[in-house]
């Protein structure tokens, strides 16, 4: 190794927070330990004595979004259970961001001014990619409309990221299946897919992006059914947050994005695991 | 049986019968999906290797290797027979399974055999054995240096080089994990 991850770390927050600050963003806290996480099929709390550790911040920052706070991120920790690997680790640093009366389109635009900001020597060419279409050229079928949970997440690991490092710098898969849209809007002139992206560099997945669901009924719809899955699955079931969901149908129109620090910062120095990267990460993992 | 979470490098487990070790390894998580776990594998008994991925949910079979002291008895034909130490019970193992390692098989050599269920898939041999020279040209006389070698037969036949100085009849010592020659026991 011949960097000081911890030196590059901090020039790289520094950049993350002066970018935000100068875009008039209002930096935010909002809870670690909190009473129930985010229902998400293959997302999987830490329990911290009789709460959770936070999966991702994004509860707390719609509500504060609901509550009148046009432009707002947060970067800090973010904890999920069993994830370890060259490009994973149970406790992470996530860089979330969220803007009223925006949508994924405009957080597109706003992603890639921020990584030239703050890693100059980035590709600046990107590619966006319908789903659809990377699906059909690297995979040989179309996940919308025809999706399949097992084979989308099997051939989207072998076949389309792959290609997607092949193909080299940034890449943006668009409009995902709406089956996988998590808390993404449903498209308003293409029902079978979400108002989802994910950019991915050099073929690492760094970041995620939505326009957000506000639709309180439609939310709850997604959070039951999820409910049901992850039962089925032998999965703890997160009891459903009442306080979010009142919080949606008062929220603007609005786009966030979710994106890991520490991949960024691999990224940035050529490397291809977050083993030198996350301070005092034991090899062994776990 | 082992969960997909339990795989790492160097696992062994079992695949439609075959015994299988995990060589590479990795966690793999997209966007919003399944935990999946990509290996690479391979097949210890053809020696293939193939890449195969498990999700969370799948269960695979453990593989039980057992490894037992065994003595060469005798050849039958291309097989090479090895009784146990213990049962008395006999091994053969093909001159195949052997490869190279057949050439420095001798009479009561004690071995270490790997089983999976009953069916033999490694041995492990002393890692030297001694063997005599049959044939190689004489050395020049009083030439020590062990850095010029020559070709030489070993009584089975097998070419190994030697220095200059080793005669035919001379006892000497190979290393059977590199198949070369390791120092002079006795003059012949």
């Amino acid at each position: 190794m011949d960097f000081d991850s911890i030196v590059l770390r901090d020039a790289l927050m520094r950049r993350i927070r002066a970018f935000f600050y100068e875009c008039g963003f209002t930096e935010v806290e909002t809870p670690l330990r909190i009473e129930t996480p985010c229902l998400e099929l293959h997302i999987d709390a830490e329990p911290s004595g009789d709460h959770f550790l936070r999966t991702s911040p994004e509860m707390f920052h719609k509500q504060l979004l609901a509550a009148g706070h046009e432009k707002i991120f947060e970067v800090g920790k973010c904890f999920r259970q069993g994830e370890f690997g060259p490009l994973h680790h149970p406790e992470y640093t996530m860089l979330e961001w969220y803007r009223a009366n925006a949508d994924y389109m405009d957080m597109l635009e706003e992603t890639t001014a921020l990584v030239a900001r703050v890693w100059p020597e980035a590709s600046t060419s990107w590619r966006v990619l319908a789903v659809s279409d990377a699906f059909r050229e690297f995979a040989g079928w179309d996940p919308a409309g025809s999706y399949d949970a097992d084979r989308f997440d099997i051939d989207l690991v072998e076949k389309v990221e792959p290609a997607l490092k092949e193909l080299g710098g940034p890449v943006v898969l668009i409009d995902y299946p709406i089956e996988a849209a998590a808390l993404a809007r449903r498209k308003p002139d293409h029902p079978l897919v979400a108002e989802r992206w994910e950019l991915y560099i050099d073929g690492i997945e760094l970041a995620n992006a939505y326009s957000e669901l506000t639709d309180p009924v439609e939310q709850r719809r997604r959070f039951e059914e999820c409910a049901d899955q992850r039962k089925a699955l032998g999965k703890e079931v997160y009891p459903i947050d009442e306080g979010f969901l009142q919080a949606l149908a008062r929220m603007p129109p609005s786009g966030g994005v979710a994106l890991g620090v520490d991949r960024l910062l691999m990224l940035a120095a050529g490397e291809n695991s977050l083993d030198a990267m996350i301070p005092f990460r034991s090899p062994a993992g776990r | 049986m082992y969960s997909a979470s339990d795989l790492k490098k160097g696992l062994k487990i079992e695949i439609d019968g075959d015994p299988c070790m995990i060589t590479n390894f990795e966690f793999s998580k997209p966007g919003k999906g399944q935990a999946l776990y990509r290996c690479k594998i391979k097949n210890l008994v053809t020696g293939n290797t193939f890449d195969k991925t498990y999700r969370s949910v799948e269960k695979i079979k453990r593989c039980a290797l057992l490894s037992r002291d065994f003595t060469f008895s005798y050849l039958d034909g291309g097989n090479y027979v090895f009784s146990d130490n213990a049962t008395y019970e006999e091994a053969s193992l093909t001159d195949e399974l052997l490869g190279d390692l057949k050439n420095f098989i001798v009479d009561d050599m004690q071995v270490e055999i790997l089983f999976h269920n009953d069916r033999a898939l490694d041995i492990t041999l002393p890692n030297f054995v001694e063997m005599v020279i049959a044939e190689t040209e004489p050395g020049a006389r009083g030439d020590t240096a062990t850095n010029v070698m020559k070709p030489a037969k070993l009584e089975n036949g097998y070419e190994i080089n030697v220095p200059i100085f080793i005669n035919e009849g001379d006892t000497i010592r190979i290393d059977t994990r590199t198949g070369t020659y390791a120092d002079r026991v006795s003059k012949g």
